[in-house]
């Protein structure tokens, strides 16, 4: 035990470890609480479909040599956003279906204007990267991790006064639109919200492994608890306490960060599901 | 002047018209019941009465210093909150966003409101209780309160008693009516030709020739009247 803390002492020596650190869990708790939300309202793709869009913006930017990739893949993410919440409801194709569809063409096409216009010697690992996350979160720069900071605050601030309004709006749309609730402007700020947040995920777990960070603490913590206070503040909490775990299992074992986080989740989930279980049947 | 008022109103979605030429008033402390078979268009209706959708044509005009964010609404279930993880009295208090603006919290006042609201429901030692554990009368007596939370002067009932077995549904009923006594205006959307003729004050038939009777009388004396309650069987 002692061997485990000396060596977790040297790794947080490194600014490069303490920022993974700081950012990865700004990120996990932005994208849990947000998560519930979503799920709720059976959006639980919405960052699988959002983060495919943001790895063919970033192949394009990449491809264009952009100074500053976020200039292209922000503006592109935020807008695939606001298509897919607001297509929702009431068009002729559905929304789980524009979802998937978005996904898998920006998929295909990142892949492939990468993969045609690179220049770099390691297509396969550039891509991998960027899809898996590697070791990104390790080579933050500086603005990476004020941006991620300022990111953070925004969010919280915006959860903390508006949460009643988000309650409603997840819980029923319509009531909360017929008695004037702005749902539309809510849904609409959601959209923009989820979008930053999971362009700045891309760089803890890769954008494949996104929605683990959106829909596992919320799903766990749905498991146990029953009230939606007590729903958001648990995911939050399951999620800071998963990244962390799997950011320092990733450092003492040198497995790959974004998965050693998304597989603790996982973990996380089965226990509260098991608990979940138990309390249930004490009940009945 | 009435409390509502549509004057040839039609309706439809997607350019197709579903009801024309509706027009009928709702004065202070009536109970309408909105009638008419499945698919005759009285969920867009109660769609349009709330602001969730423009008519095709025609005029809807709030009197009496109604406004839009008075009106509650006792929606049909939706699928999303079977399996939502809500406690009832964070549902009850989501009633008065509506008047909350930009304010992130709710005020002691509300709060006592919301228990003042849900003793008239008979649900007041529920609060902490998840809402997807209730049963289906208790839940429609939750989403009753928190209608209650966001009025004081008019309530729209989607088929409030949906689902629910028949002493419970007579219970939602007698509910309702005594809403009604104490000054609330119903309009309650429903296929139940009983309820409607013992609890209602007006009756609106709707079909894709609409008819309002400003009374239940008029609609029993009425050939629609008469051809829909041998159609279900009336008579008891």
């Amino acid at each position: 035990m002692n061997e485990i803390i000396e060596s977790l002492q040297f790794y947080l020596e490194f600014p490069f470890v303490r920022r993974a650190l700081l950012v990865g869990v700004l990120i996990a708790f932005c994208s849990s609480l947000l998560g519930v939300t979503l799920v709720l309202k059976r959006y639980s793709f919405i960052g699988d479909g959002l983060s495919h869009v943001a790895f063919a913006a970033m192949s394009i930017a990449m491809v264009m040599s952009l100074s500053n990739n976020m200039l292209l893949i922000l503006p592109v993410t935020i807008v695939s956003a606001i298509l897919m919440l607001k297509t929702g409801n009431n068009t002729k194709i559905n929304g789980d279906a524009i979802i998937a569809m978005m996904s898998v063409a920006s998929l295909a096409i990142g892949y492939m204007v990468v993969n045609k216009n690179s220049d770099s010697p390691n297509v396969a690992g550039d891509v991998c990267s960027t899809l898996f996350g590697a070791t990104s979160i390790l080579t933050l720069s500086e603005l990476d991790v004020i941006l991620c900071i300022a990111m953070s605050i925004i969010v919280l601030v915006f959860y903390l006064l508006f949460y009643n309004k988000i309650f409603a709006v997840t819980f029923d749309e319509d009531f909360a639109k017929a008695t004037g609730v702005r749902a539309g402007a809510y849904n609409m700020l959601m959209a923009v919200i989820t979008a930053v947040i999971i362009v700045l995920a891309m760089n803890l777990v890769g954008s494949l492994l996104i929605s683990a960070l959106v829909i596992f603490p919320a799903l766990s913590a749905m498991r146990v608890f029953k009230n939606f206070k007590a729903v958001v503040i648990c995911s939050g909490i399951l999620s800071i306490i998963s990244s962390v775990l799997g950011l320092f299992i990733s450092l003492l074992e040198t497995t790959p960060v974004g998965s050693t986080i998304v597989v603790v989740d996982i973990t996380v989930f089965i226990i509260f599901a098991i608990v979940g279980m138990f309390i249930r049947g004490v009940k009945e | 002047m009435s409390l509502l008022a549509c004057e040839n109103v039609s309706l439809g979605y997607e350019g197709k018209t579903v009801v024309e030429g509706l027009t009928f008033n709702i004065n202070s402390g009536d109970y309408l019941c909105i009638l008419g078979e499945n698919g005759s268009g009285k969920s867009t209706l109660m769609k349009t009465l709330l602001g969730l959708r423009t008519p095709m044509s025609g005029s809807i005009t709030m009197g009496d210093g109604l406004k839009k964010n008075e009106i509650g609404y006792l929606p049909q279930q939706t699928i999303v909150q079977k399996d939502f993880p809500a406690s009832v009295k964070e549902i009850v208090m989501s009633g008065f966003l509506n008047h909350s603006g930009l304010r992130p919290f709710y005020t002691k006042e509300e709060k006592n409101i919301a228990l003042d609201n849900m003793k008239r429901l008979g649900i007041e030692d529920m609060g902490k209780k998840c809402y997807r554990d209730l049963s289906g009368g208790q839940q429609q007596r939750v989403l009753l309160a928190r209608a209650l939370c966001a009025t004081s002067k008019m309530l729209l009932l989607d088929e409030p008693v949906a689902g629910l077995d028949p002493k419970v549904t007579h219970e939602m009923y007698e509910l309702i009516k005594s809403l009604n006594k104490e000054g609330i205006t119903i309009i309650m959307v429903s296929h139940d030709m009983h309820a409607a003729l013992k609890y209602a004050t007006k009756i609106l038939h709707v079909s894709d020739k609409p008819e309002f009777f400003e009374s239940t009388n008029d609609y029993l004396k009425s050939k629609t009247g008469k051809m829909f309650t041998s159609d279900n069987g009336g008579g008891n």
